[in-house]
């Protein structure tokens, strides 16, 4: 009873998502559920980014690169397989389980060039991870351009569309269950650990790049179901949409919600998707106004709305679900952009 | 059965610089052991070359008989060493309980894949890592603090913390890197006390930095002293204290000439 | 070996574009331990701000003094713009985590890139913002005769050739400023220790105002003397060299000035010879790759210090 009742507790979310994404996908009309998609989308780019950037401190600016991985990875196993039927199930059925199949195994390889990608560089810090995590988005960007295989500059065009609102919203609740799932348990406290203090982490028994590389490795994985379940959406996969701007507007998001505030980063990809929607006639304006918000927001609040905080660790939440506090949660929601010039400087 | 510690012969070198010198020391079980000297001794960097920070330019470095020269800290620890620092490194945004849990974390045998899916294993890793914290806690006085965040603690409770937090890692061997710094003078008795509390409750060596001649003449049965990178001299806290070598060290050749105290191997006239 | 001479003479040129920018990069980054990631793109206002000069006051025939015009009057529009970045965007930010400042920098370095491709606002005397379409940069010196010269068998243009004596020119008196002055000696002791330089009396804000005009400047003259034989300018165009010269500063070792000369020169190099001689096509991962390789395998670089952390 016991087991069962774990079981449930695991897949609960998703039990409850479900139908009401399904019932959302009905009633959406279609203009709108591009917009929808792409918020999606992004809640699971900023997310999966502030599982690196702000559980474990480390400043990936690569995240691009990851998805391109997984974009490219979904789109040749869907344009490769169209048409596939599997036997005994009808058309429409077989589509999904296909594309099932390319999603994974997008995950799949952006993870394995998360590996590849974070073994050498999480041994740097700082500034140094951010120009070599950088590099390495270029690195990828460049490869696929070269490679006729994937299309080179142009990409790859006519991928069935496969991406609708219950994908990307089953995506979207994997992502900040896996982040939320992640946070309260030991693993998580680890990377908190890393965060705060890795020399200290790595005195009291945790292995400081084996957990770095383990949170890279996730976190490449969803950026890569992003970029497979984005190129379904607009049928595209080409270099262009994963260049390090695209990174960089991911950080924009992770750092306005709150580095380590997994609310924060939903509520900034959706904030943040949706104002770009709404903008879209001063479109040549829109980096501008980007830029002068990361700036506004360091010199202002470099902690970002939520801090570190979560919902559900405002007083009211917490008094109505009885929950205890999230292990990463500070009084005055302080984070790693904050203050603290810690200098190391000590006696030998 | 091996020693839990044995350090022979540890020189480490920095470029040209040589800051440890054929240190040697060996711990027991339940051993309590001073390290003292002047400032810029090396007894840091003794601490660090032990722990895994640094690799020993030369020399050996066994816990529990095995080599570790090459290992990195997280496996030392697991190993059985723990430590504290000198200025205090405790994970500062997060609670206190979660300072102590972080250290009881080396024991959990689940994985990522555990956390994310909530296996029985995972919640049964976690409700042992959560008991043995909170006992920690309570062996140190700090269970009315658990949900506090640390860097809201007073100075001295963070200093506990951190004993805690060390203590947690299950350790034979406990290096406490100057534990009573900014502790007022009771505070200090109080530790004095601790530490020969946790040598009694958990039958572990403790290896202790410290400035204060009071306080670790107090508690350990045997000092080392450090000066320059050398140890010039080792014994029981009473021939320590007349030792001229060690005097002149701390003091300066002045003052033994001021207080006509001549150098000789028997020790003062 | 003609070919392998044409290469080295490219690689030159490249190779001080390069360390001109990196040399402001490395400085900045000694003082603050920022990277500017803004850098790049004050390479990119240099070119255009002597574009706009070659109009406003320094229209006309190509002469010596339209040269120095153009390129004097970039260098200290630059200046400006780099004292102005500093004392807005980054000293309200001095005692914040790194991570905040570095942040920053990419939000001025966006800054720069997407409000220069912005239409114009002002269309007399000049069209400002430049707007994403490119422009040419106007000639500034005309040498007569031919175009170029020969080198022992390879050429290389005149106007390459001044620039490679300019960009020279500008390193000495840099490495002077830097080793052999005041001003130098104080912004090598900020780039050691702010905290005990300001103890000694040293006005650390000032000279790190100082230290982000003078890399700035530099920027700006490595855009100008670009811009003279690759004319076509736009917007964007200094995010590339940008990210380069900063390899190239990594690779000299972040925070030396010789280091950044000796890394500039290097990295164009060794760019011009593997795209020389294998595929063209890969040029700009070139340096990325040679990045990584840098900080995987000797992250202090070639004159840089390896810092231990202490514990």
């Amino acid at each position: 009873m016991a087991r069962a009742l774990a079981v449930l507790r695991s897949v609960l979310p998703f039990l409850v998502g479900l139908p009401i994404l399904f019932a959302v996908q009905a009633v959406t009309p279609a203009d709108y559920a591009l917009i929808l998609v792409s918020v999606g989308v992004n809640v699971v780019l900023a997310v999966s980014l502030n599982v690196v950037n702000g559980f474990t401190g480390q400043f990936s600016l690569g995240h691009a690169g990851f998805m391109a991985v997984g974009a490219y990875t979904a789109a040749k196993i869907t344009t490769g397989l169209v048409g596939v039927d599997l036997p005994f199930v009808a058309q429409g059925v077989s589509d999904q389980v296909v594309f099932a199949l390319a999603l994974s195994a997008g995950m799949g390889t952006a993870a394995l060039a998360g590996f590849l990608v974070g073994m050498p560089s999480l041994r740097l810090r700082g500034d140094y991870l951010a120009i070599v995590t950088l590099g390495f988005g270029e690195i990828i960007r460049s490869i696929i351009e070269n490679m006729k295989f994937l299309g080179q500059a142009t990409g790859l065009s006519g991928l069935p569309p496969r991406t609708n609102m219950v994908w990307v919203g089953v995506s979207a609740i994997a992502t900040v269950v896996m982040a939320r799932r992640l946070a309260v348990s030991t693993q998580g406290r680890a990377l908190f650990a890393i965060r705060e203090d890795e020399v200290a982490a790595e005195a009291m028994g945790v292995d400081t790049t084996g957990y770095k590389v383990r949170a890279f490795v996730i976190s490449a994985a969803y950026a890569g179901l992003a970029g497979a379940l984005i190129s379904h959406a607009i049928l595209l996969a080409t270099p262009k949409m994963f260049t390090f701007v695209r990174s960089i507007e991911v950080v924009v998001m992770v750092v306005l919600g709150g580095l380590g505030s997994i609310t924060g980063s939903v509520l900034a990809a959706c904030v943040l998707t949706i104002a770009l929607e709404l903008l879209r006639e001063f479109q040549a304006y829109r980096m501008v106004v980007y830029a002068l918000l990361l700036i506004a927001l360091m010199l202002l609040r470099p902690q970002g709305i939520f801090g570190t905080r979560e919902l559900w660790d405002l007083a009211i939440v917490r008094r109505l679900f009885r929950t205890r506090q999230l292990a990463a949660t500070g009084p005055a929601g302080a984070s790693p952009t904050e203050v603290r010039d810690d200098s190391t400087k000590g006696a030998v | 059965m091996s020693a839990p510690l044995e350090v022979k012969s540890v020189t480490m070198r920095f470029g040209g610089l040589k800051a440890l010198s054929e240190f040697n020391l060996v711990m027991q079980p339940g051993e309590l052991v001073g390290l003292i000297g002047p400032n810029g001794a090396g007894k840091t960097t003794a601490f660090n070359a032990i722990t895994g920070v640094y690799t020993p330019s030369e020399g050996e470095v066994r816990v529990g008989g095995e080599l570790v020269n090459a290992q990195r800290p997280h496996q030392i620890c697991a190993k059985g060493v723990a430590r504290t620092f000198q200025n205090i490194r405790l994970f500062k945004q997060l609670t206190a309980l979660d300072n102590v849990r972080i250290a009881c974390h080396a024991g959990a045998k689940s994985g990522f894949f555990d956390a994310l899916f909530l296996t029985a294993h995972h919640r049964k890793d976690e409700s042992h890592i959560l008991t043995r914290a909170e006992e920690y806690l309570k062996v140190m006085g700090l269970s009315h603090r658990r949900e506090e965040i640390s860097r809201n603690l007073p100075y001295g409770e963070q200093r506990r913390l951190e004993i805690a937090r060390a203590l947690a890692t299950g350790p034979k061997v406990l290096c406490l890197d100057e534990p009573a710094a900014g502790m007022n003078a009771a505070e200090k008795i109080e530790l004095m006390q601790l530490i020969r509390n946790i040598r009694d409750r958990f039958g572990i060596a403790i290896l202790v930095i410290e400035h204060d001649m009071r306080l670790v003449m107090g508690v350990s049965e045997r000092l080392l002293v450090l000066d320059h990178g050398v140890t010039i001299a080792q014994g029981k806290p009473e021939a320590i204290r007349k030792n001229p070598k060690v005097i002149e060290a701390y003091l300066g050749d002045a003052y033994l000439e001021e207080k006509q105290i001549a150098l000789t191997p028997e020790g003062t006239k | 070996m003609i070919e392998f001479l044409q290469h080295f003479v490219n690689g030159l040129s490249v190779g001080t574009i390069y360390a001109l920018i990196a040399l402001g990069y490395t400085m900045v980054y000694g003082v603050l331990k920022l990277i500017n990631f803004a850098h790049g793109d004050v390479y990119m206002v240099g070119a255009f701000s002597g574009y706009y000069l070659g109009i406003i006051g320094g229209g006309g025939e190509p002469s010596f003094f339209r040269a120095a015009y153009v390129t004097l009057g970039a260098m200290i529009l630059c200046a400006a713009l780099g004292f102005v970045i500093e004392r807005f965007a980054y000293r309200p930010l001095r005692h914040r985590a790194r991570l905040t400042a570095l942040i920053t920098a990419i939000g001025v370095s966006f800054l720069l890139e997407f409000g220069f491709q912005l239409s114009p606002w002002i269309r007399t005397p000049v069209q400002f913002p430049p707007g994403p379409s490119p422009r040419f940069f106007p000639a500034l010196i005309d040498f007569g005769g031919e175009p170029s010269i020969d080198v022992f068998g390879a050429t290389m243009t005149k106007i390459d050739l001044l620039g490679l004596g300019v960009a020279l020119l500008l390193m000495l008196v840099l490495q002077f400023i830097v080793f052999r002055t005041r001003f130098g000696t104080a912004m090598r002791a900020v780039s050691f220790d702010p905290q005990v330089a300001g103890l000694m009396g040293i006005p650390v804000n000032r000279i790190i105002s100082w230290t982000f005009m003078l890399g700035s400047a530099l920027a700006a003259a490595a855009g100008i003397i670009n811009a003279s034989s690759r004319p076509k300018i736009e917007p964007l165009f200094g995010l590339i060299p940008g990210l380069k010269a900063f390899v190239a500063a990594v690779l000299g070792g972040i925070g030396s000035v010789p280091g950044a000369m000796a890394g500039g020169m290097l990295l164009g190099l060794t760019e011009e010879y593997v795209a020389g001689y294998t595929d063209s096509s890969y040029r700009d991962a070139i340096a990325f790759a040679v990045l990584i390789l840098v900080l995987l395998f000797r992250p202090a670089g070639l004159f840089g210090r390896a810092t231990v952390e202490k514990v």
